[in-house]
């Protein structure tokens, strides 16, 4: 079932789901409602944007455990309100259900929302109907006539491709589609993704 | 705290009792000292101190005098330290020296929710080195809000031989290579439970690390350890460990592995499913029926937890053990009304509910009609926003206080609430120690009259004489915290936000709640002068945390000299900011009473006064 856009601004909520394709250094600042001072250290994938753009607002929990004396938020942002604790934010089942027919139950559907850098609109794909990333790819491929190529675990997409599939986790960093496994990633579809270019 | 003994030892003579046979006089022989009374009293003090567990009445005994306090640090085993920096490790470990269990407490609430810096301190490494000389015989180790390394685990592992039991809640820092070492070295452990900890996916299969014999395991909770799990080796161990009575899984595991954990330990009283739901939202006939039976064989189960995705058609496999539940946590699943009130209409034993609100006035309806025996509700709200509508308000709460009239702990979060049914609920459930009301949009008043939520919380603290920790919201004048002065004398631990119009608020806390022990106050108008009318107080309180308040340096620097057992430690706004912000303000002030004075792990960002 569809999953509804929110009105209002673009913010970090567990909603829905953006995969976006997009050429190197198209990378958007985004404003985060409230940047996390708990933030961990993380093990992920290092992408190639972070040795360029340090300062980034969305590689704020790299940013953050390299400066541990992290600063404490601005005036103007409420953090920490309602105080409810980001495991549970993170692991609450998500839904959008505003529609009164709609199921409410979150448990059916993996929407996913995919941009591509360059197309006029978005095009909606369900997860659940892939077995495996190839398969996922390939979509991709066929529905925005571009060339993504193979998946390598060392270099990524960075095979002479123009486009990387990558999408934002619950954490709020960028991850290249492919590093985690097939089945991890449709289990994490409550994560909102947006996805930037690579090669 | 000196160890100085206040009697002379016996004497030599007396002590050995042996006088030379050559000296020729007839003297008896004595191979066993003569004690002297004092030391008669002292050991019966002690085995009588043995079965005294309260640590309340523990440290009264300890005062008594300094034989007492000799006694009772002899026979203290089980240790709880509140707050990890008012006492140091090495005093800790001089004072009680046949201490079994541990339990250490670290950082303040608020750091739950991003209000402090990732690097603030509450390490459990200075603790453990010294227990791991100190306490050889350690079985228990119990942690909560505590920054714990792989190197603290694999030295726990190391450095007890009879360890038994591991609680780390809310803790980070560790990984999946710390706890691989735990299960494969404590051959004793019984309790392996992660709650709400963040756990570093290291890439290594700690569930394959137990050892492959027989294991004692009792409880096995690892619903927070966010990582792939090896299901075959999870299996097996669950057959290899006929006491396992609680099994919460991570959402990494099917529903499908579930069944078959299930019938291998059809024992376990408290259960934590994983995933609920199918791959493809499409179940088969027979499986239903096959969950449900194995639900069924579950006999003793009580206590049902996890949910995380939930498919709603697979509840009914829970109906068989519905009627024997004492607790049901669906606080992960996204349910509503009409799909919880087929099973709630069973659980008629539940004393301990947690949902989301999802499920709406009308699923709380259904709760207050069936659960009679409630003594704990939580509800949590899906969408953490403040502007909009809300699926739960004054209906639900209202419900809930006619129906369940045993309630003594609340958690409710809502969007809009009324004075009217905040007191109804006062009176309808006289038996309220756990008050915490969270209207989440900031300084709401009653949504029906337009007034204030003073009279509600007033009431709340009026009539629940049983009351020790409220949680107030919502739209506040200093009216209500002059009722919370004035009525809330059981009251110890208290949490404020967005509240009060001066100072005086916080001056009747401070002066009106004798047993406040934890107050913790964000964004609220109290100043330098409402903080020095607690000073009375503060050597008695466990912390005082204020952010985001009007506390000045200066203020706050007096604090500190007129106290010097307080560690008064201040975070400031490092940047600079608009004209209309004073130099001396400061944004975060959490202090404490301690023994030791300033520690020495302090980020550049925290200052000690």
């Amino acid at each position: 079932m569809e999953m509804v856009t929110r009105i209002g601004k673009f913010d970090h909520d567990d909603d829905h789901l953006n995969l976006r394709l997009g050429l190197p250094g198209t990378s958007e600042a985004r404003e985060k409602q409230a940047p996390s001072l708990g933030s961990r250290t993380s093990n992920k994938r290092a992408l190639p944007e972070d040795a360029e753009d340090p300062g980034s607002n969305s590689k704020c929990s790299r940013t953050e455990s390299a400066n541990a004396d992290s600063a404490l938020p601005t005036k103007t942002q409420v953090v920490g309100w309602p105080p409810i604790r980001s495991y549970r934010k993170n692991n609450t089942q998500s839904t959008v259900m505003k529609t009164p027919q709609s199921d409410v139950a979150g448990g059916n559907n993996n929407y996913v929302k995919v941009s591509v850098d360059g197309a006029p609109y978005l095009r909606k794909i369900d997860l659940r109907v892939y077995k495996n990333y190839p398969e996922l790819l390939k979509a991709l491929e066929s529905m925005f006539n571009l060339t993504i190529g193979n998946y390598s675990e060392r270099e990524g997409y960075n095979n002479g491709s123009d486009y990387a599939p990558t999408y934002e986790d619950k954490d709020g960093d960028w991850m290249l589609v492919g590093d985690v496994p097939w089945e991890r990633l449709r289990i994490m579809k409550g994560s909102e993704a947006r996805g930037l270019g690579c090669a | 705290m000196s160890e100085d003994d206040d009697r002379s030892p016996p004497s030599d003579a007396a002590a050995t009792g042996i006088t030379a046979s050559g000296s020729g006089g007839s003297t008896s022989v004595e191979l066993f000292p003569a004690p002297y009374p004092d030391q008669v009293l002292e050991n019966v003090l002690e085995n009588v101190l043995c079965f005294l567990t309260s640590r309340r009445d523990r440290s009264a005994a300890s005062l008594v005098c300094k034989s007492w306090y000799r006694a009772e640090a002899l026979t203290r085993s089980e240790l709880f330290i509140g707050n990890c920096y008012a006492v140091s490790p090495r005093r800790t470990t001089a004072r009680f020296t046949r201490v079994r269990s541990v339990s250490i407490k670290g950082k303040p609430r608020f750091a739950d929710f991003n209000l402090m810096p990732h690097n603030w301190g509450a390490h459990f490494a200075p603790w453990v080195v010294a227990m791991a000389k100190a306490y050889p015989w350690l079985e228990k180790i119990y942690l909560k809000r505590m920054s714990v390394t792989d190197e603290d685990l694999v030295l726990i592992a190391e450095s007890f031989p009879n360890f038994k039991e591991l609680v780390l809640v809310c803790c980070d820092g560790f990984g999946t290579t710390g706890l691989a070492v735990v299960a494969n070295k404590c051959r004793q452990l019984r309790v392996l439970d992660l709650i709400e900890s963040e756990v570093m996916d290291e890439d290594v299969d700690w569930i394959a690390c137990f050892p492959g014999s027989h294991t004692c395991l009792e409880s096995l909770i690892f619903d927070c350890v966010d990582c792939l799990v090896n299901f075959e080796a999870l299996e097996r161990l669950v057959v290899r460990s006929p006491s396992l009575k609680k099994l919460r899984l991570n959402r990494y595991v099917s529903i499908g592995q579930l069944y078959r954990l299930m019938i291998r330990a059809p024992q376990l009283t408290h259960l934590g499913t994983g995933s609920f739901s199918t791959s493809d939202g499409m179940i088969q006939g027979e499986q239903e029926a096959d969950y449900a039976s194995a639900f069924a064989a579950c006999k003793s189960l009580t206590c049902l937890s996890g949910f995380r995705e939930t498919l709603p058609e697979l509840l009914p496999a829970i109906y068989p053990v519905c009627a024997n539940l004492t607790s049901l946590n669906f606080s992960y699943a996204n349910i509503n009304a009409e799909q919880l009130k087929p099973v709630i209409c069973h659980c008629h034993k539940l004393q301990t509910f947690w949902a989301l609100d999802s499920i709406c006035d009308e699923g709380l309806q259904a709760v207050a009609a069936t659960c009679k025996e409630l003594r704990e509700l939580r509800v949590f709200p899906v969408d953490a926003r403040e502007d909009i509508e809300g699926p739960v308000s004054e209906v639900g709460l209202q419900a809930i206080s006619e129906g369940c009239r045993k309630l003594q702990s609340i958690l409710y979060f809502c969007q809009r609430m009324t004075n009217a049914v905040v007191i109804a609920m006062s009176k309808n459930c006289p038996d309220l120690v756990v008050f915490r009301l969270c209207i989440m949009g900031r300084h709401r008043p009653d949504h029906l009259t337009g007034q204030p939520m003073d009279e509600g919380f007033g009431a709340i603290v009026m009539n629940c004489k049983k009351l020790t920790r409220l949680a107030v919201s919502g739209l506040l004048t200093d009216r209500a915290f002059s009722y919370i002065g004035q009525y809330g004398k059981l009251v110890r631990t208290l949490s404020v936000a967005f509240a009060g119009d001066s100072d005086n608020g916080l001056k009747y806390m401070l002066e009106g709640c004798p047993k406040l022990q934890k107050l913790e106050i964000r964004d609220s108008p109290f100043g330098d002068v409402a903080l020095h009318s607690g000073l009375h107080h503060y050597y008695n309180m466990r912390f005082l945390w204020m952010s985001s308040c009007k506390l000045t340096h200066q203020g706050c620097r007096e604090v500190a000299r007129a106290l010097p057992r307080l560690v008064v430690e201040v975070m400031t706004r490092n940047e600079v900011d608009e004209e209309d912000i004073v130099d001396d303000e400061i944004e975060i002030l959490y202090m404490y009473r301690s023994l030791e004075g300033p520690r020495d792990d302090v980020p550049k960002i925290v200052q000690i006064l």
